[in-house]
């Protein structure tokens, strides 16, 4: 999306500025980025294999740090979901129809955006914790939500729920309902609507928004911290795992699993680029339209 | 295969601010009519009434002597042209006017063969031979208003609608277009109600025009019928701005010339 705004026709030298201020303002953002963004990831990778790949190899047999690994996808697995449907239900509800409350909804889904995650997690001990205010009943029927696998997925779904209804919202609302109303003037049913005109329409969008979900997903500490309990083998997630890894002075085990969740982000950045590209085709056909 | 429309008192609001006000209309089965008014005076919201597109407060949508408010969108089977022509943008021109043949129950649905050929007919009767593969995006205002005139008519409408057909298009175009769409529907004889804010498409194109001003209808009538016998106050200053400016027009050799006569 970032790349839009550069397609603006500006002649080049326009803005005016001399070649020496031209060269000392990149050399200023390539050194920013190299120290704060590429000089971690390497330091990563590099700690990670440090002391050879065998060693690397060793730290994910560690059946603790496999749990972790199967945890946080199984974690990323429902909550990705949840928020794609319900962020594409809530975006739709709200880019298609007029109702009371709207821009309510609008700020609430923004929220997660605001609040630290430490208050979302915090949020759901009030709640559900042993005594918090339904703790108690749910434990009365043996339903156990904080210190849970339970607690970690609906605690990863409200930080994450923005991703997705955030990436839609914009688009649906430029796109309109036109479409959707001549689909059913021509006889279409509701779901044929939605999968023939409403779905491909914002296909990119909403997989983009995925992925974004996704990323965060993995990698949140925060809220997941507070609800999880830190219980190895059961209730720790990768990000969880890497700090008590790193507490426990096991560098090199801690950076292993700190590689695995980084090369995770490294594919979804690079998924992220290819469908920008996409994504950004249609919105100029979008725009021509 | 045209039927009859009716319109009886009709009444719409949106919030506290009322649309349509006791709206009644005949319109005879293959006969073209035009919503003629002022923007805001509620001829796209009293299209969408008849489409379905819109719910009505109260009153009755008949087509023939079937009460269409009963009727699902499928089973109005109109064609609807819209504004801004809402064509499936990621289709491609076959897709898009195959797309109602495509939505049908497999029941009713025509095989694929069959759409094939209908859709050829439809892009010969449209004059867009040839422009089967390209997107909506490939296309100008004019061809891709006729794609959205060939996917209403590949349903076998029973009422065309058309909500300003030509609004979005430059001068030229336009009245080529006019004079194209009455040729069709001498053709076809659908019945058709159009809305436009411009008199002298109304005029051009119609049989009738139903001239409407907030939320009602002033009078309804042939060309001469408005013109010498206006009813009320409103339509007789509508048409006196056309009048006026179509003698301007003369005076001035073709410059466009826009005045009203002071009240």
């Amino acid at each position: 999306m970032s790349d839009l705004s550069i397609n603006a026709d500006v002649a080049p030298g326009a803005t005016g500025e001399t070649p020496l201020v031209k060269a000392a303002l990149i050399s200023t953002a390539v050194l920013f980025l190299a120290v704060f963004l590429f000089l971690p990831l390497i330091v990563v990778f590099l700690e990670g294999f440090r002391k050879g790949v065998g060693v690397f190899m060793e730290s994910f047999a560690d059946p603790d740090t496999l749990s972790a690994v199967k945890l946080t996808l199984l974690v990323a697995t429902i909550a990705v979901s949840f928020n794609a449907i319900v962020g594409l239900a809530a975006s739709w509800a709200i880019a298609k129809h007029h109702f009371k409350g709207k821009n309510l909804l609008l700020t609430l889904i923004d929220l997660p955006f605001s609040i630290s995650p430490v208050i979302s997690g915090l949020v759901y001990v009030l709640l559900f914790g042993a005594h918090g205010w339904l703790g108690p009943l749910l434990q009365s029927q043996g339903i156990q939500i904080i210190f849970a696998v339970p607690g970690i997925v609906l605690a990863t779904i409200l930080v994450t729920f923005p991703f997705v209804a955030r990436e839609l919202i914009p688009l649906m609302q430029s796109q309109g309902t036109s479409e959707e109303e001549a689909a059913l003037s021509l006889g279409a049913s509701g779901w044929q609507t939605f999968m023939k005109v409403t779905l491909p329409n914002i296909k990119w969008a909403l997989l983009y928004g995925v992925l974004l979900c996704n990323a965060r997903a993995m990698g949140e500490f925060g809220a997941v911290s507070v609800v999880s309990g830190h219980i190895r083998g059961l209730t720790n997630t990768m990000p969880l795992h890497i700090e008590i890894l790193y507490n426990e002075y096991n560098f090199v085990a801690a950076f292993a699993v700190a590689t695995l969740l980084a090369s995770l982000a490294l594919v979804t950045l690079v998924a992220k680029s290819v469908l920008e590209r996409h994504y950004a085709g249609e919105l100029n056909a979008l725009q021509r339209q | 295969m045209s039927v009859a429309v009716t319109v009886r008192h009709l009444e719409k609001s949106f919030g506290r601010y009322p649309a349509l006000r006791d709206v009644s209309l005949g319109v005879d089965a293959g006969e073209l009519i035009a919503l003629l008014g002022p923007s805001g005076s509620g001829k796209t919201t009293l299209l969408r009434a008849i489409a379905g597109l819109e719910q009505i407060d109260s009153g009755e949508v008949l087509f023939g002597d079937v009460d269409a408010t009963k009727l699902t969108l499928r089973e109005r089977r109109i064609g609807f042209v819209f504004q801004h022509y809402a064509l499936f943008r990621h289709m491609t021109v076959l897709d898009n006017i195959a797309f109602g043949l495509r939505a049908r129950p497999r029941s009713t649905r025509p095989s694929s063969q069959l759409i094939r050929t209908r859709v050829r007919e439809l892009l010969e009767l449209v004059q867009l031979d040839g422009l089967e593969d390209r997107y909506p995006t490939q296309l100008s205002g004019g061809q891709r208003q006729r794609v959205a005139l060939a996917r209403a008519l590949a349903i076998e409408p029973r009422v065309l609608l058309l909500d300003e057909p030509f609004g979005a298009l430059d001068a030229k175009v336009r009245k080529d277009l006019r004079r194209w769409l009455r040729e069709l529907h001498e053709r076809t004889k659908h019945t058709t109600v159009f809305v436009t804010h411009d008199q002298d498409e109304a005029f051009e194109l119609a049989d009738r025009v139903a001239i409407l001003s907030e939320g009602k209808i002033e009078q309804v009538g042939t060309v001469a019928e408005v013109f010498n016998k206006p009813s009320t106050a409103f339509v007789a200053d509508f048409l006196q701005a056309t009048e006026l400016r179509s003698t301007q027009n003369k005076a001035h050799q073709g410059s466009v010339v826009w005045m009203r006569r002071p009240a």
